[in-house]
């Protein structure tokens, strides 16, 4: 913050504080989000975990550092700004400490599946109940895991990642649109 | 078969191509003509609505018709094919759906293409997508060849030529007038259909045996002549150590392949934004994973209620199973039940197959306009408009698909889209994964990663019994067979994989940190997404 800049800041200051911020052309995100026709349809999710009350740490916000971004030169800066910053590290790690695990878990059961039903037929074959075998059963749990994988895949992107995403993708498309316009000018 | 199951199926059938007719000229009434309106249907479906549009887009003839035959004939190795075609949705929610979602704008290309050097990964991965497109859609011109012999009572002949004929031409009407947002209302449309048609079925073969699963699932071992092998792996892939080793391979193009699929990654283009693009990912999971439960119970039931003995003598590879137990479940040939309930499902399938067909084509069309003609057109020549070669593109498509389902009408439509799915996890998956998550990617290793797979793929097919040297081949008076297995998948996709490494770890070019940014930043955060 410049100690000469003579507009007044509250608190934290920069774009997120939007009242008396008049400051020309730009809008503030803010108003870019209610403006945008897709904020209420991510809003509303299914019911649970999405309005302000999130049970989780929130990210820190891009912007801070984000405003080194506004002195560099092109898109291209941006991108690595925001991808240094703490806030889309944040985001990257919560998505692949999911994503990594499960995608190894459900690929391993998928392969010990089909590889046991190709070598270990006589394994497969063991009544269970009635006419249910093993492999029925091992069949059936396949739907299930990948159920369950699906519903709680949704699950942590709605209340771990998409909050932190949306501001992100206002701040960068922001940081974005301030480095084009300033190579215009 | 009597005149009066041709009559009402026909008339069925006539019912449904009116109705799709009519919303393609509904939908095109206040056309554009914009690339975004025709590939992408203008990106304002909801989740629901393109969730079923993936259930109509992904339950192919191979789902209807080729997977309860299977079972049918071979018992729970069936099964196995279902697994497959499931839990390949996993690798599409966790890695494919949201990301390229973000970052792409109508193809598989566009995607790769925004980190690399343009034009040779645009040729690439267009190449692959319309290759994986043109084997998908053989596929389902060979389910509507078998339906039709099936229906109107003639093996082969000119009937079943004509239907692949009629099916084709119709395809290209729907996708070059009414684009995407024709083909998804009609995809919808199908999944409904299909869903409608498959509970009914699938309530009728429970009430046969009151409820019981145990009571079907013994009585499909007691028709089949094999006992409780029936209801155990084996019975198809569990001959020889080649064969064991053909299943493990197409369960790896199975699982692989769907993220991989051109018609279904531009389905999520659909959407207004990733999130979107994941609720519709679990719709699809939700209505798919349903639908193939069903199926499962469908194929018993024809195993059960029909035998394999009647299935096998209709259908070699065993395609007509589902319209068998229809017939059977309404009560036999002479009924009007059975009558109403053959025509009811032989119209399904078709829309099925109409549905289908038209989704691949308007992707392949895409590839071709999008990706290959853009990249391809020299610079001085005429402009044309992307839109109006991607509709002549159609019409090519088309004719290359007609004239190969002309060809392949004796096999069985759930093999050959597990080829189409080989090729798909070997070309297209891993050049989409290395450009979404390796940093030091290249443009030689996306190319390396493209050809790199697709080739492998596809001359181990070419060398594979499927075309030569065996009494079921396409061409058994020759013998170039060279290749042991009927699936390449455990080959040529782990090839692809190490072709996009070579590729990339042997380039001078350094890669380029900045568009990686890019790439990785709109990929989870949906910034700068169209």
């Amino acid at each position: 913050m410049q100690p000469s800049n003579s507009r007044p800041h509250g608190g934290g200051g920069g774009p997120e504080n939007t009242s008396g911020h008049h400051d020309g052309q730009d809008p503030a995100p803010e108003d870019m989000r209610y403006r945008d026709p897709w904020y209420d349809a991510l809003a509303s999710g299914w019911g649970e975990g999405d309005g302000t009350g999130l049970p989780v740490a929130p990210v820190p916000a891009a912007r801070r550092e984000g405003q080194i971004g506004r002195g560099a030169d092109g898109a291209g800066e941006v991108y690595l700004e925001v991808q240094r910053s703490a806030a889309f590290q944040e985001v990257r790690s919560r998505y692949r400490r999911f994503v990594v695990p499960a995608v190894a878990v459900f690929f391993v059961w998928y392969l010990v599946y089909v590889v046991a039903a190709t070598t270990a037929p006589g394994f497969m074959a063991r009544p269970v109940a009635g006419a249910v075998n093993v492999a029925m059963l091992a069949g059936l749990g396949q739907f299930l895991t990948t159920f369950l994988f699906a519903w709680s895949y949704a699950r942590h992107a709605r209340l771990r990642r998409d909050r932190a995403a949306l501001e992100l993708r206002w701040d960068t498309q922001e940081l974005t649109r301030g480095a084009a316009g300033g190579g215009a000018s | 078969m009597t005149g009066d199951h041709q009559t009402l199926a026909l008339l069925l059938f006539s019912v449904f191509v009116a109705v799709t007719l009519a919303i393609t000229t509904w939908v095109s009434r206040h056309r554009h003509g914009s690339a975004e309106e025709f590939y992408a249907g203008g990106r304002l479906f909801t989740p629901m609505e393109n969730g079923f549009a993936i259930a109509g887009d992904y339950a192919s003839a191979a789902s209807f018709l080729g997977v309860p035959g299977l079972i049918a004939l071979f018992g729970y190795d069936g099964v196995l094919y279902v697994v497959g075609f499931l839990v390949g949705w996993l690798v599409v929610l966790f890695l494919v759906a949201e990301l390229v979602r973000n970052c792409g704008r109508f193809t598989l290309a566009d995607v790769v293409a925004a980190r690399m050097s343009e034009r040779p990964v645009r040729i690439a991965a267009g190449t692959s997508s319309v290759t994986v497109s043109v084997l998908y859609l053989v596929a389902q011109m060979v389910g509507a060849g078998s339906l039709v012999a099936l229906l109107l009572g003639r093996s082969g002949g000119a009937a079943q030529a004509w239907t692949v004929i009629g099916v084709g031409a119709l395809m290209v009407i729907y996708v070059s007038l009414g684009g995407m947002r024709a083909t998804t209302w009609i995809q919808i449309v199908k999944a409904v259909v299909l869903l409608g048609g498959t509970v009914v079925l699938t309530v009728l073969v429970m009430a046969r045996f009151h409820g019981d699963l145990d009571r079907l699932l013994l009585a499909a071992a007691g028709r089949s002549g094999h006992a409780d092998a029936f209801l155990a792996p084996g019975l198809k892939y569990g001959g020889d150590w080649t064969a064991r080793l053909d299943f493990i391979s197409l369960g790896l193009a199975l699982v692989l392949g769907t993220g991989g699929l051109p018609h279904i990654l531009s389905r999520f283009y659909t959407v207004p934004t990733a999130r979107a693009a994941r609720r519709s990912a679990i719709w699809s999971i939700g209505l798919i994973g349903g639908f193939y439960l069903m199926a499962i119970v469908l194929g018993f039931g024809a195993a059960a209620i029909v035998g394999p003995e009647a299935v096998r003598g209709s259908n070699a590879a065993g395609n007509t199973a589902i319209p068998l137990l229809a017939l059977k479940l309404g009560g036999g040939a002479d009924s009007t039940g059975g009558t109403i309930l053959f025509a009811v499902v032989a119209a399904v399938a078709f829309a099925t197959i109409l549905a289908v067909v038209a989704g691949i084509t308007l992707a392949s069309s895409a590839s071709v306009a999008h990706d290959l003609y853009a990249s391809l057109r020299r610079r001085s020549g005429r402009q044309r408009s992307e839109v109006a070669v991607a509709r002549v593109a159609a019409v090519g498509i088309g004719v290359v698909a007609i004239a190969l389902g002309l060809l392949a009408r004796d096999l069985n439509v759930a093999f050959l889209v597990g080829l189409a799915f080989a090729v798909a996890a070997s070309a297209n998956l891993p050049v989409l994964l290395y450009s979404l998550f390796w940093h030091r990617f290249t443009t030689r290793g996306a190319v390396w990663a493209v050809y790199g797979g697709l080739i492998p793929a596809l001359g181990l097919v070419v060398l594979s019994p499927v075309v030569s040297g065996s009494p079921d081949s396409l061409f058994p008076g020759v013998d170039f067979q060279y290749f042991p297995l009927q699936n390449p998948g455990i080959v040529s996709v782990p090839l692809g994989f190490v072709a996009g490494w070579l590729g990339t770890v042997t380039s001078t070019e350094p890669p380029d940190e900045a568009k990686h940014a890019e790439t990785e930043v709109r990929s989870l955060t949906g910034a700068g997404a169209v």
